[in-house]
């Protein structure tokens, strides 16, 4: 690590940084003017993406609080991410999309990590392991496209092919290439189980907040609602809703999320109460603030840190249970891929000694263990404990 | 005592009223099915009169409020009504698959509870030490596995390279107690790897939550041994938590079930309820969460009534 002797400090050098935006500028421009002839609309609704980007960019790239060694890290890192999708050119103007997403996390995450650059040099190795792990997943995620060398539902050879060199994992019990599936099975499950747990926060979240904020019959009949879906065990009654409404991703997203919402219910609801009573959300309602600033100002600070350990904790036990819901053929349905269902579609071959279905498995288990231990990390930090 | 009735009576009576309303949600869910029932059914060809005979063989030609109480007495009676796919009485067949599901789960809690009330106790007395951050990064990786992933892994080596246990474990009534234990082993073990894990943790940290009291301080300036302060002043106070840790995750054991079941084609409940939400049989989907549900609420209730019960300040009043 060549940035920990670094210190980030001194005077920002607005020429790299002027480069560098110009540099993506460009860079998008290109990917999109790849498709005027193609299409159209996609070119038309790429410039404007473009537009917006740097309009975007431009007014915070000037507002952060940044330093010269900060720019040069987010700056160097972009220009790599530009130079390996020049590298592989084919593959990136191809998936215009997905390469543009792939760039936003790449500029995201090293934003954040200069940002917290003194609380990450001070984590411990199991927390830069969950760190890297979830870097890797989701950049994966996001440019499943751009890396997979097939297609999702392409049949590419015979059915359970051995690992060769074209087939890096062999081939499923259709023929799939199996690398191509589970890349994008990560895709799948995990954008599925991310788009449900920040709507089970949404619903939970607010719910807490509102309950603990009004009181009164308020939370008496939020609270009472909450427990009694919480009385069922939340596999059967997923199951059994599962059964009425039949599984599609929508339909899937929602009962998950309404499922989870309670638990989120319970935590905000519980942090909340203790932060209700305390002074300064009193002088807050006294001088006469209304409610959505009492939760938005006053609560929400406070409450963040569980709340966002929380996430983490429910995002591995919502890609669980969906990959369990998915494992029993009742999840995200073929032939989207999945890495609940590739176990399932695969299991023939554990028994013959093949750990290739396997591996989706292992997916998912190294993922929601690297959430973990960040999750453990975060807890630790934000409980204020030094030892 | 009479405290103690008391809470216990008021857990038990809102224990019933979960129940009722569970039921209630339970036959709730199918009414407010979209559209019409019998037609998702039967297909778009049902002619009116197979869908007036299927309306009327499943009741959905009464009223919505008549229909509940009739299915809740007959459920309370023990008659389940019949399956839509085989016509065959349900209460016969629940009735034979409950009975397996319990023996995997109680089989599996007879391995889990004292192996992880053992290394709790062993992770807090050696706390801090090599053997309690190894056991510590084991745990809290075997939570992060999901069961079939376990359940596949066990087969891999338990089944395929060593060959010691069959890797499916298809029971039935002519086996006699030892080769249902042993066709049930591998089930066992992949729950008790599961749980095992939060129930050692707890075990663990509500031990260790005791050790910063005086009285433990007192205990240890008069020079008692480690293992004497955890196992006879420590863990007595520590019973409440971690009963209740152990009911909550035998509730667990009995849902969680479902998964592993399936894995490892077990006849039990939960495979009967998974294939039945396949192929939509309400009636078998509708006892099955009712079974489910009702397990699970009471043995959360036992977790309650035994924590309330094991309380030493409850037990002993001035």
């Amino acid at each position: 690590m060549p940035l920990a002797t670094s210190t980030f400090g001194g005077k920002a050098s607005p020429w790299v940084s002027r480069i560098a935006m110009a540099a993506v500028h460009f860079f998008i421009l290109v990917l999109f003017l790849q498709n005027v002839a193609a299409d159209t609309w996609s070119a038309i609704i790429g410039l404007l993406f473009a537009h917006l980007y740097s309009v975007v960019a431009l007014t915070y790239w000037n507002r952060i609080d940044r330093s010269a060694a900060g720019d040069t890290v987010i700056v160097t890192v972009t220009l790599e991410f530009v130079l390996i999708a020049i590298i592989f050119w084919d593959r990136a103007s191809a998936w215009p999309w997905s390469t543009l997403f792939g760039l936003g996390v790449v500029q995201v995450c090293a934003f954040f990590a200069v940002r917290y650059w003194k609380d990450l040099r001070q984590a411990p190795k199991s927390a830069w392991f969950g760190l890297i792990v979830v870097l890797i997943y989701i950049m994966i995620a996001a440019m499943a496209p751009v890396i997979a060398p097939f297609s999702e539902t392409e049949i590419v050879g015979s059915e359970y092919d051995a690992w060769t060199n074209e087939h890096l994992l062999g081939t499923d019990n259709l023929g799939r290439d199996m690398f191509t599936r589970l890349i994008y099975g990560g895709r799948n499950t995990v954008g599925v189980a991310f788009i449900t747990t920040v709507l089970a926060f949404l619903i939970g979240g607010l719910g807490g907040l509102l309950a603990a904020a009004m009181r009164g019959w308020v939370d008496q009949v939020l609270s009472r609602f909450m427990e009694i879906l919480m009385a069922i065990p939340s596999f059967i009654f997923a199951l059994l809703i599962l059964t009425i409404v039949g599984t599609s991703v929508p339909s899937l997203i929602m009962v998950i999320a309404v499922l989870d919402a309670t638990r989120v219910f319970r935590l905000a609801r519980a942090v909340a109460m203790n932060v209700v009573v305390l002074e300064f959300v009193e002088a807050a309602s006294l001088r006469g603030e209304g409610l959505w600033w009492i939760i938005r100002a006053e609560i929400l600070p406070n409450v963040l840190p569980p709340l966002v350990a929380e996430f983490g904790l429910r995002f591995c036990f919502v890609f669980l249970f969906l990959s369990g819901l998915s494992f029993l053929g009742l999840g995200i349905q073929p032939p989207t891929a999945d890495w609940g269902s590739m176990v399932r579609d695969n299991a023939t071959l554990i028994t013959y000694g093949d750990i290739t279905p396997l591996l989706p498995a292992a997916a998912i288990a190294i993922l929601t263990i690297g959430v973990n231990f960040v999750v453990d990390w975060f807890l630790h930090k934000a409980s204020g404990l030094k030892e | 005592m009479s405290q103690i009735a008391k809470l216990v009576a008021q857990r038990l009576a809102l224990g019933l009223l979960t129940l009722f309303v569970i039921s209630l949600i339970i036959f709730l869910c199918v009414e407010m099915l979209p559209g019409n029932f019998s037609e998702a059914i039967l297909g778009q060809a049902a002619t009116p009169e197979t869908v007036a005979a299927f309306n009327r063989e499943l009741g959905l030609d009464l009223p919505p409020h008549e229909r509940y109480f009739t299915w809740l007495f007959n459920m309370v009676q023990g008659d389940f009504g019949r399956s839509l796919a085989s016509k065959r009485e349900l209460s016969e067949l629940l009735g034979y698959r409950l009975e397996n599901t319990l023996f995997l789960a109680s089989v599996a809690a007879v391995i889990a509870i004292p192996l992880a009330v053992t290394l709790g106790v062993l992770a807090a007395l050696y706390r801090e030490s090599f053997y309690d951050r190894a056991i510590n990064v084991v745990t809290l990786s075997s939570i992060s596995f999901p069961e079939f992933f376990v359940a596949y892994i066990l087969i891999l080596v338990l089944a395929q390279n060593l060959g010691w246990f069959p890797a499916i474990s298809n029971i039935n009534d002519e086996l006699s107690f030892w080769q249902k234990i042993y066709r049930t082993a591998l089930p066992a073990f992949t729950l008790t790897l599961v749980c095992v894990a939060h129930m050692m943790r707890m075990t663990r940290a509500a031990i260790i939550n005791l050790l910063a009291s005086p009285y433990i301080e007192m205990a240890r300036l008069k020079g008692l041994r480690p293992t004497r302060i955890i196992l006879k002043h420590a863990l007595p106070n520590a019973l409440a938590p971690i009963i209740n840790v152990v009911v909550l995750n035998m509730a667990y054991l009995v849902v969680g079930v479902v998964l592993v079941e399936v894995v490892f084609v077990y006849p039990g409940l939960g495979q009967l309820f998974v294939d039945s939400v396949r192929s939509r049989d309400i009636p078998v989907v509708q006892a099955c969460s009712l079974i489910f549900a009702m397990t699970y609420v009471l043995l959360n209730l036992l977790a309650d009534v035994l924590s309330i019960m094991s309380n030493p300040r409850l037990l002993h009043p001035r």
